[in-house]
């Protein structure tokens, strides 16, 4: 990969990551309701609001406080939880490891089930497994994640007791404990995006397979599996790793729905409770997280297109 | 748009037009399934329009109108919640705040998304850029925690609701249209009106219009199924319509803790739901798979 194309994506991620960080602090800014009614309740004096809204620097303007929050956030500093007292950076810090176990194990599920199925199924377009793995990821995508997790939670904890209901188990106090209290919710969370990885990468399979080198391959007598594998897989997952590598972006910041659901202390059970608790602070320190973890993913997904197809490099650069 | 998560917007994000190759040929006829997916569609609304005088249904918010927690009988026909509350009258009142917000929220969101879609993909250039900037950056904010502050800082109503999904509905719906645009801005009937003097007005209005509002429709639809899954995670979060007010999130939520007893009072709104978001990602996907000119990626 050259390092002219590397630069030019660096330079253009800098308005982006501008324009994200703007709108994490406007978004929660312009919001109705004065914070420190939320803070010191509605029946404060006048006077200790007006302290607080000093000590807030909510008494400055608007482009002033960007400015301090913006500098303060590029050092890592989010602010503290005018509910807790506890600094963000610290609690983002105790519950990414939730968020990104529920992520990767959740990802895994998905991909590892999705790939093989869509190579077989694009294999013979049309027939039986085809018809069922799309008929079933058609149905799957009709079936919400917080409806899912209920009907999980009925069959495998209320009726086989297989697994926990809720909860969470830290994988140092005991690590079978932790992989049993992440099962559900990990299927939970994966589900949806396995039938969106299927669909993806099998419909680019069949087109891939139609091209030029696949039959020159084919005349050469390669056998299937080779030609599927190490000519048409890869040229055919672009769909699926800009969807997948979002996906990552987006999960860091937490299922909101899944950990709140399977009572996980992740990111997404913080924000959601943050927002409950009307925490301003904790909430843009969250908002500020996923957004920009986001626009990384997405930058990174586009450099990963020049590794999948070497045309994109010269095409784009 | 959202993903309850990914259900929130994000999710929204316009999936492949499904299963193009099941069918036979470009000339294929709307299936039978096609067609069930309608009549759901129909009876629900129509349900939940007429709600108030359907025979013999009770009120949704009167409780001891039968024994708690009962399972389904003749006279229950989805049997009784927690609090002895009819679960048909429930599920069809339920119905109203899932189709008003889904329904409300995605047709704000065409009006807005749609006519930046077509007005950047028209005029392309500088504007093009800025407004497509814009939708970008607003896609890389979690959908969900957008629409939880938005509802929890205005009070949880039916309009704040329908008001969070309608913005986080602009961004999907812009891009999808904008890739319809620019298909058709280049062809040459558009050229043809332009060479008789048609002001860029009219060649939007007359020209473009026609041609990119069925594929929109369809999106539409898709994306209503989108904004109701939306709504009900918010309701689920207890951040939609308040109590006693049925809607579907709700309702799964208060079963939730009573699967051992009454698994009923999550299920039969979690099948209510399942068949109408089924049934509008199917009439969207056969719509769109006739429509919409958009197949390969732009």
């Amino acid at each position: 990969m050259s390092a002219r194309f590397l630069l030019k994506k660096l330079v253009q991620l800098v308005p982006v990551l501008f324009a994200v960080s703007a709108l994490s602090f406007l978004l929660l800014n312009l919001l109705p309701g004065d914070p420190t009614v939320a803070i010191h309740g509605p029946t404060a004096t006048q006077e200790s609001r007006t302290r607080l809204r000093h000590e807030l620097d909510l008494d400055k303007p608007l482009p002033a406080r960007y400015a301090t929050w913006l500098g303060h956030s590029v050092t890592g500093d989010l602010g503290k939880s005018y509910v807790s007292n506890q600094p963000t950076t610290e609690a983002l810090k105790q519950r990414l490891p939730v968020s990104l176990e529920l992520l990767l194990l959740s990802q895994l599920l998905a991909l590892a089930v999705a790939i093989p199925l869509a190579i077989l199924a694009a294999l013979r377009p049309n027939r039986l497994l085809d018809r069922v793995s799309t008929g079933s990821a058609f149905g799957l995508l009709a079936i919400p994640n917080f409806m899912l997790g209920v009907l999980l939670i009925y069959l495998f904890a209320v009726r086989l007791h297989l697994f926990p209901a809720t909860g969470y188990t830290r994988f140092t106090e005991n690590p079978a404990e932790n992989l049993r209290s992440l099962v559900l919710p990990a299927v939970t969370l994966g589900a949806a995006e396995l039938a969106v990885y299927l669909r993806l990468l099998r419909t680019d399979l069949i087109a891939t397979l139609q091209e030029d080198f696949i039959t020159m391959a084919k005349a050469k007598g390669l056998p299937t599996w080779r030609i599927l594998l190490r000519h048409a897989l890869r040229p055919s997952t672009f769909s699926l790793v800009t969807v997948a590598g979002l996906n990552l972006g987006r999960l860091i910041g937490g299922a909101f729905v899944v950990e709140y659901l399977f009572a996980l202390p992740g990111i997404g059970a913080l924000t959601v409770e943050s927002i409950f608790k009307r925490d301003y602070i904790v909430v843009q320190g969250t908002v500020l997280l996923v957004a920009v973890a986001y626009v990384l993913a997405n930058f990174c997904v586009d450099l990963f297109y020049g590794f999948l197809d070497p045309r994109v490099r010269h095409a784009r650069a | 748009m959202p993903e309850p998560e990914a259900a929130a917007v994000s999710a929204v994000a316009p999936l492949p037009a499904a299963v193009p190759e099941l069918g036979d040929g470009p000339a294929r006829r709307l299936g039978l399934l096609f067609w069930l997916s309608a009549g759901w569609l129909a009876l629900i609304v129509l349900a939940a329009v007429l709600a108030r005088w359907i025979p013999g249904l009770p009120s949704p918010t009167e409780t001891g109108v039968g024994p708690a927690r009962q399972a389904p009988t003749a006279q229950h026909l989805l049997g009784t919640d927690s609090l002895g509350r009819d679960m048909l009258a429930r599920t069809i009142y339920g119905a109203r705040v899932s189709l008003v917000v889904g329904f409300t929220s995605i047709t704000a969101g065409l009006l807005v998304g749609g006519a930046l879609g077509v007005l950047a993909g028209y005029y392309r250039g500088r504007f093009e850029a800025v407004v497509m900037g814009a939708m970008d950056v607003l896609l890389a904010f979690p959908a969900l925690v957008l629409a939880l502050a938005l509802v929890s800082f205005l009070g949880p109503r039916l309009g704040t609701v329908s008001l969070a999904i309608a913005i986080l509905s602009v961004a999907p719906i812009a891009r999808v249209i904008r890739a319809n645009t620019l298909t058709f801005a280049q062809r040459e009937f558009v050229l043809a009106a332009r060479t008789l003097g048609a002001k860029n007005r009219r060649i939007i209005v007359s020209e473009l219009l026609p041609n990119v509002l069925p594929a929109a429709l369809s999106f539409a639809l898709v994306a209503v199924a989108v904004a109701i899954v939306a709504e009900g995670a918010l309701a689920f979060l207890g951040l939609s319509v308040p109590a006693p007010q049925p809607t579907w999130g709700s309702m799964i939520n208060e079963g939730r803790t009573l699967l051992q007893q009454a698994p009923h009072i999550s299920f039969v709104p979690s099948g209510a739901m399942f068949l109408t978001v089924l049934a509008l990602n199917f009439a969207g996907d056969s719509l769109r798979a006739r429509f919409d000119a958009r197949e390969g990626r732009l």
